[in-house]
């Protein structure tokens, strides 16, 4: 079956069965490796990617429920301050777990440019780190908001 | 430095041209045989080659662990890459540096003493040469062996050792593929492994009609003795067929477990191989004291699923691996498939932080396996969430039995640690087996386990004997053989339980006299100033004097260790609430490691222990069911989480004189007697067995 899906604001058409998991298309089919597998079983956060607007478990999401929804992945956080803020704090170790993370916090931001710290850990609740370097994340969303805003004001 | 104190990885890779090569671009190609596990090391061996060579960070491209292309490191374990991979390759460096101005000044006619290395280039009395590095090179023979004679830098030289680098791999990280699990390679197939249940199983019968029908498309079964991959061009048909085919699986002769297995003090009851180590037992006059502590058996629980892709082309086997050993795991490869080493290359990918030996090594075998039989096939292998919860080895069980002899002022004189554990340490390479393996039509023999020895910091003796000044000190060591399930190395080894009962067991008898816990401690290192000034730290960066008297829900507690009583030097305060359960609200760190190169990347490593050991002691645990292990997956298996995690302080003591000491697992012992010892402090009554559940502290509060 041809299903259309819009990928970081691009059109992509591609033939599989409707039940395909989202995360095996991106990965496997488009090419774009930064969405990762954890667990398949929506329980780590690893494969979180944005459907509108929101974060989504990859690894769960049949593509049949997906045509003309727009899919926001890692990969579209180019130039993102995310990025930066993730970088200046040296938010990772392994780094397995950040992509699905920045997702997250990507939403979070996109809804509230000043977060709390309570808003920060609860839009990341659902991600599992096992490096431990939640602490350092949590500065890096901050520090993110507040390149956001510095931004915003011209 | 003498010749008989040369760090290993040198002495086994003794030519630089092993090591470094000066590319026509410019660049400096440095390969290394320590890997990245998620812990920095990369970065930090980078930085030692650009101080001593005085090159910039960016002209040096790094190759970490490949057998056709990089020395020969052994394992990267125990937080010995900075000690032993780093110290090597800073000397390694040296020599080179020196080589090349030995050519230099014979080309300039001059002393090299006159001469100076400036990003590359060779300077004299401060004006440029036009002699640099690489125009030297092809006339410096680089693999003539090093002795080691050639001086590094004195410390007081550093540039760039010292200061806080950003990661190398980071960017990569988070913003695409990074990972070996995302490789690509031709004529590829995702398998999926139907694993035996345990060793000794026999699979009676496979319905493949089921299974190919639940996979939904293209499926090939491969089988070989009890060892089954179910393969597919299409990943999601392979998992597919993965996650159906136990249910179609009948299996014979499978062990069963009990839940009652999965305690620790299951162990008490095993046959057991036993040492005395230390000073012999003496009679000795006092009050004694004891007290017994216990941890379950727990998880690596990597992020990531173990993944490992192989081809065999040519009569050649390629392996792409997370493995933290890539010529270990060569040799493993090449005794279980009975052909020569040499027609292996074992190359390291990066994968999810590890913690360990978790199924790295053994997924390689997987793809190995099956590739060897399918040959011009590239088989990407991917364990399931559930295989790796279920199959990779676990840190072992532990109970620690702590008697002391008081004298009469309430020190201890006389400390007996009385361990019994399984093995820390069944990699493949050190005496174990590789699941597939047992699987095979002629299965190896039942592995011998053995432990580290004492001169290589010990397994479940790692960190037994207490730092303090306490005249006679022994460890009884029951190793048991037949732990219920495979255990082998979790970050750390031993330390964790033994630091745990040890700093555990201080605050109690400091409590029994009325002493401030850290008081009582300073007054037995007397001896020991860097052990006393980390904790001195920890407490003020804590404000200690402001812990009151507990009991009240609230609590603080301190946790010390050297690690591997000759490493990092950590204290750990906790602040944590406690009525129904546990919540930690802040976690302060001081560490000597002495020489740090990178300290930011040192911090990140100290948080991140200090996190997990916390996630250790306050939720983790792995049960048994029938068949096997039945934590499968997160919710059995919870971990910390991010509304969990408290604040963290860290900090670096200044030794820069001092040898560099890994800092990857010092702090976790400290952080869990630390949470121990403030929950201890908030409810006003001790809890000796981990995790802190809520049932524990229930019971514990009856007892009040
Ligand atoms: S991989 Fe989707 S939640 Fe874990
Ligand atoms: S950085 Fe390794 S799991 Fe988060």
């Amino acid at each position: 079956m041809r299903i259309e899906l819009i990928v970081n604001g691009t059109a992509r058409e591609v033939s599989a069965p409707p039940n395909t998991p989202l995360l095996d298309v991106l990965r496997n089919t488009l090419n774009l490796k930064g969405t990762r597998f954890g667990c398949g079983l929506a329980q780590c956060g690893a494969c979180m990617v944005l459907v509108d607007g929101e974060p989504v478990y990859a690894c769960m999401r049949e593509i049949g429920t997906l045509a003309g929804a727009q899919i926001t992945t890692v990969e579209a956080l180019d130039g993102h301050p995310l990025r930066a803020a993730f970088l200046a704090e040296q938010a990772g170790q392994c780094g397995y777990c950040l992509s699905g993370i920045l997702m997250s916090a990507k939403a979070l931001l996109d809804r509230n440019p000043s977060p709390s710290r309570a808003d920060i850990v609860a839009a990341l609740d659902r991600h599992l780190c096992r490096c431990g370097t939640q602490w350092r994340i949590i500065r890096a969303v901050e520090r993110a908001a507040s390149l956001l805003r510095e931004k915003a004001v011209p | 430095m003498s010749a008989s104190n040369l760090p290993l990885s040198f002495v086994n890779n003794p030519s630089p041209a092993r090591w470094f090569r000066f590319d026509p671009d410019r660049t400096v190609h440095l390969a290394v045989g320590k890997v990245e596990i998620g812990q920095g090391i990369l970065t930090a061996l980078m930085q030692i080659a650009a101080e001593e060579l005085d090159v910039p960070l960016a002209a040096i491209r790094m190759l970490a662990g490949d057998t056709d292309a990089a020395p020969d490191e052994g394992t990267t374990s125990s937080s010995l890459s900075i000690e032993v991979g780093g110290a090597s390759l800073r000397l390694m460096a040296a020599e080179v540096r020196a080589r090349m101005l030995e050519r230099a000044a014979q080309r300039l006619n001059c002393a090299a003493s006159e001469l100076a290395v400036v990003d590359g280039a060779v300077y004299r009395n401060g004006a440029p040469t036009g002699q640099d590095y690489w125009s030297l090179a092809p006339d410096v023979d680089l693999l003539r062996p090093a002795d080691g004679r050639t001086a590094p830098k004195p410390p007081s030289a550093y540039r760039v050792v010292g200061h806080s680098v950003p990661r190398l791999d980071l960017p990569a990280k988070i913003s695409g593929a990074a990972f070996i699990h995302d490789m690509v390679r031709p004529n590829m197939l995702h398998a999926r492994i139907l694993r035996q249940p345990a060793r000794g199983a026999r699979l009676a019968a496979l319905d493949e009609t089921a299974i190919r029908r639940a996979a939904g498309g293209e499926l090939q079964v491969f089988r070989l003795g009890n060892f089954v991959a179910l393969l597919s061009p299409h990943e999601t048909v392979a998992e597919r067929a993965g996650a159906a085919a136990p249910l179609h699986a009948r299996w014979e002769n499978v062990r069963r477990l009990t839940s009652a297995q999965q305690e620790a003090a299951f162990l008490l009851g095993q046959p057991s191989e036993d040492r005395l180590i230390g000073d012999p037992p003496q009679p000795v006059s006092g009050e004694m004291v004891e007290a017994r502590y216990t941890r379950p058996y727990l998880a690596h629980a990597a992020i990531a699923p173990s993944c490992a892709l192989a081809e065999s082309r040519g009569g050649h086997l390629s392996v792409w691996s997370h493995t933290q050993a890539v010529y270990p795991l060569r040799a493993s490869l090449a005794r279980v498939l009975n052909r020569p080493a040499e027609t292996i290359s074992v190359h390291h990918v990066q994968g999810a932080g590890c913690y360990g030996h978790n199924g790295a090594d053994d997924v390689a075998l997987d793809a190995a396996l099956i590739a060897e039989a399918m040959p011009d096939h590239c088989i990407r292998v991917q364990w399931r969430r559930e295989e790796e919860f279920g199959f990779e080895p676990l840190g072992s069980a532990m109970v620690i039995a702590v008697r002391a002899v008081l004298d009469a002022s309430g020190k201890p004189i006389d400390w007996t640690q009385e361990i019994w554990s399984g093995t820390h340490v069944a990699r493949p390479a050190m005496g174990g087996n590789m699941l597939a393996h047992e699987a095979l039509p002629t299965p190896p023999p039942e592995p011998r386990p053995t432990d580290p020895p004492e001169a290589a910091g010990g397994g479940g003796t790692r960190n037994a004997i207490p730092h303090y000044a306490i005249p006679a000190r022994r460890i009884l060591h029951h190793l048991v053989p037949g732990t219920p399930v495979r255990t082998s190395a979790l970050r750390g080894l031993g330390a964790l339980p033994n630091v745990f009962a040890i700093e555990s067991f201080m605050d109690e008898l400091a409590l029994r006299i009325g002493a401030d816990p850290l008081a009582y401690r300073l007054e037995m290192l007397a001896e020991k100033p860097r052990a006393a000034r980390v904790l001195t730290r920890a407490a003020e960066m804590a404000g200690w004097s402001r812990r009151g008297p507990g009991g009240n829900g609230h609590g603080m507690g301190i946790g010390f260790a050297q690690y591997k009583n000759r490493s990092a030097y950590a204290a750990v305060v906790a602040e944590v609430e406690a009525e129904r359960e546990v919540r930690l609200r802040r976690l302060w760190c001081a560490a000597d490691a002495g020489l740090v190169v990178n300290p930011d990347g040192a911090r990140n490593q100290l948080e991140g222990g200090m996190l997990q050991a916390a996630s250790f002691v306050l939720k983790e645990q792995v049960t048994f069911g029938e068949t096997g292990v039945s934590s499968l997956d997160w919710q059995s298996y919870p971990i910390l989480r991010f509304s969990e995690v408290p604040e963290i302080a860290c900090e670096l003591i200044e030794a820069r004189e001092e040898p560099a000491l890994g800092v990857g697992e010092c702090a976790l012992g400290p952080t869990a007697a630390a949470i121990g010892n403030a929950v201890a402090h908030a409810l006003g009554v001790r809890i000796r067995d981990l995790p802190f559940t809520r049932e524990r502290i229930a019971s514990a509060l009856l007892r009040l």
